[in-house]
């Protein structure tokens, strides 16, 4: 993560009777979720940013002030890029002359620094929509034609407004890799609002979880994941998302070798991936079994040491445990769900040497 | 003649409507202000007054020792009341109605959002308006321009009190008829009558036709 000047956001006031308290900072590359239940504010706080709607407080972007105590830019004057949860398309223009609307219908090659056209219809898979209306495209194509738009006004910071919750199951799924290319391609900083957790672990490196109009924890993604202090890491489906190399692919098994710091584990994959390529792994707490010592004979393949760093009973039947990969715990960060029954009978205390069992076929590779 | 001079009248109307009107529709779609209805509420008063009750106050406005007089004696004129510039400033005020509210809610059926996203892709307000928000509205300017069009080649009460009946300065169609009837020329009314009515059944019709297309191409 670079060093320079990210994002700084202090608002707060009251928009419409609701209370808005909303401060935090984020990188200067990478995407940052805003995250939160239906309502909290998340909306808002991205609006604000944008300049469409106004709060007092500050607003910081890669070192330029947006918003202060006497400055206040109007939104057309702000380097933002913002991605509305409908398309929100000009009907009356083309595809193309959506794309072009920012650069007043000039096209601009790349260039340092700057998204050129070629470059995003080609990030965004847009070349055979180009002249085609607005009004026959389909959901997921018009939402990407808007993401492209929004990059072609050559944005200092990328917002998006839950982009996905307008679509089906199925769209969304086929727009999420060009999210996750945009990802891994992207040099500016973005803030994602969503309140689906799926999307925060396959897109966030940053976290802001929100809460009825206020922050209620900021920081990098795994470790809002694996804070057993906050609800997150409680919940039923709380999982972590692990950087991982690929390291080798077994053709006979359709299996991925990824390397994560501390340990591997096999994945199954339909397709294989070039060895080197980064991944996204995610680990649900409820797919990570412990034993004491390694079982001579499982149909589980990833059997990787770790060390219990901190446990928590989440109720009176279960407890979360944050493991460090590695015999020493110093690598990657899991989550484990585990009931105090096997707590109790396994004699399990903190700062312990297990072995992590999780099952194959539980685990994906997008 | 009289078809000229209507043709013109209702020609130039429009035109100034169009110019005058879509500003004050802007602002009545975006306001908040909390007189803003006091204004629609003006601007819509030609609907329910009695003609001539606004060609009276245009009379005495246009007159020697109203603004009109004073405005006129700029180029030597002693009044506007019974002269075509006149009827081009009461046309304009009897028909401003039929002008804006169309194009107000055109403004307020396109709702905040294109204009948020034309502004998040760096376009001013000004340039958010023209490129953005009239081309949206069209079917409103198209609907306000006929209206008022139409209307203005329907007026009579208002012409009659501001601009009596002077052939070639504004003698109007409407007004033709009237004379005609008064003198007993019966053909001659029943010719501009009748023409009339086609023309006003052409107008309706055409504004049907062309609001369902642009609906098609719309969304």
């Amino acid at each position: 993560m670079s060093g320079g000047p990210g994002i700084e956001v202090a608002l707060a006031g009251s928009l419409g009777g609701f209370r808005l308290d909303a401060r935090f900072v984020a990188p200067a590359k990478g995407i940052t979720a805003l995250f939160g239940p239906s309502g909290c504010g998340k909306t808002s706080v991205l609006r604000c940013i944008a300049g469409l709607q106004r709060l007092d407080g500050t607003c910081r972007v890669a070192g330029e002030t947006w918003q202060d105590g006497r400055v206040f830019l109007p939104p057309h004057r702000r380097a933002v890029g913002y991605v509305f949860q409908e398309a929100s398309l000009f009907p009356h223009m083309s595809v193309r002359g959506n794309l072009l609307y920012s650069s007043r219908g000039r096209v601009l090659p790349a260039a340092p620094g700057r998204i050129g056209f070629d470059e995003a219809v080609d990030l965004l898979g847009l070349g055979r929509l180009m002249e085609r209306a607005t009004h026959n495209l389909s959901g997921g194509e018009r939402q990407r034609v808007a993401v492209g738009r929004a990059l072609l006004s050559q944005p200092r910071l990328l917002l998006m407004d839950e982009p996905l919750s307008a679509l089906d199951r199925q769209t969304r799924d086929e727009i999420l890799p060009f999210l996750e290319r945009l990802h891994d391609t992207l040099e500016i900083p973005a803030v994602y609002v969503t309140h689906d957790i799926s999307e925060v672990e396959r897109l966030a490196d940053h976290l802001v979880l929100m809460r009825s109009g206020r922050v209620e924890a900021a920081g990098p993604l795994g470790d809002i994941q694996a804070d057993t202090a906050l609800p997150l890491a409680r919940q039923r489906d709380a999982a972590v998302s692990l950087e991982a190399v690929v390291a080798g692919y077994d053709g006979r098994y359709g299996l991925v070798r990824l390397e994560v710091e501390g340990g591997s584990f096999l994945v199954p994959s339909p397709t294989g991936h070039p060895e080197g390529t980064r991944a996204r792994l995610r680990i649900g707490a409820g797919e990570v079994s412990l034993a004491r010592e390694a079982p001579r004979s499982t149909s589980i393949l990833n059997l990787v040491p770790a060390r219990i760093r901190s446990a928590r009973p989440i109720d009176d039947r279960e407890m979360i445990l944050v493991l460090g990969l590695g015999a020493e715990g110093g690598g990657a960060t899991l989550l484990a769900r585990v009931t105090r029954m096997s707590w109790d009978h396994l004699g399990l205390e903190p700062g312990m040497a297990v072995v992590a069992q999780v099952k194959s076929a539980a685990l994906s590779l997008r | 003649m009289a078809v000229r001079l209507t043709v013109q009248l209702a020609a130039m109307t429009t035109a100034i409507l169009l110019v005058v009107g879509t500003p004050v529709a802007w602002w009545l779609a975006r306001s908040k202000a909390w007189y803003k209805e006091a204004v629609a509420a003006v601007v819509a008063l030609p609907l329910v007054l009695p003609p001539t009750v606004l060609g009276f106050y245009l009379l005495i406005a246009l007159g020697p020792s109203g603004p009109g007089g004073a405005l006129a004696s700029l180029w030597g004129a002693r009044t506007l009341a019974f002269t075509f510039e006149g009827l081009v400033i009461g046309s304009v005020v009897y028909s401003l109605p039929f002008v804006v509210q169309p194009i107000r809610n055109a403004f307020e059926a396109m709702g905040e959002r294109p204009l948020e996203v034309a502004s998040t892709l760096r376009a001013s307000p000004w340039r958010a308006f023209w490129t953005v928000a009239v081309p949206l509205a069209r079917p409103g300017f198209l609907t306000g321009a006929v209206l008022g069009f139409a209307h203005t080649v329907g007026e009579f009460g208002v012409v009659l009190m501001i601009g009596g009946n002077i052939p070639g300065e504004t003698k109007v169609l409407s007004v033709a008829i009237y004379d005609f009837v008064e003198t007993l020329r019966w053909r001659e009314a029943n010719i501009v009558a009748a023409g009339m009515v086609v023309f006003a059944f052409a107008v309706i019709l055409a504004m049907a036709l062309i609001e369902k297309r642009m609906r098609r191409v719309g969304k």
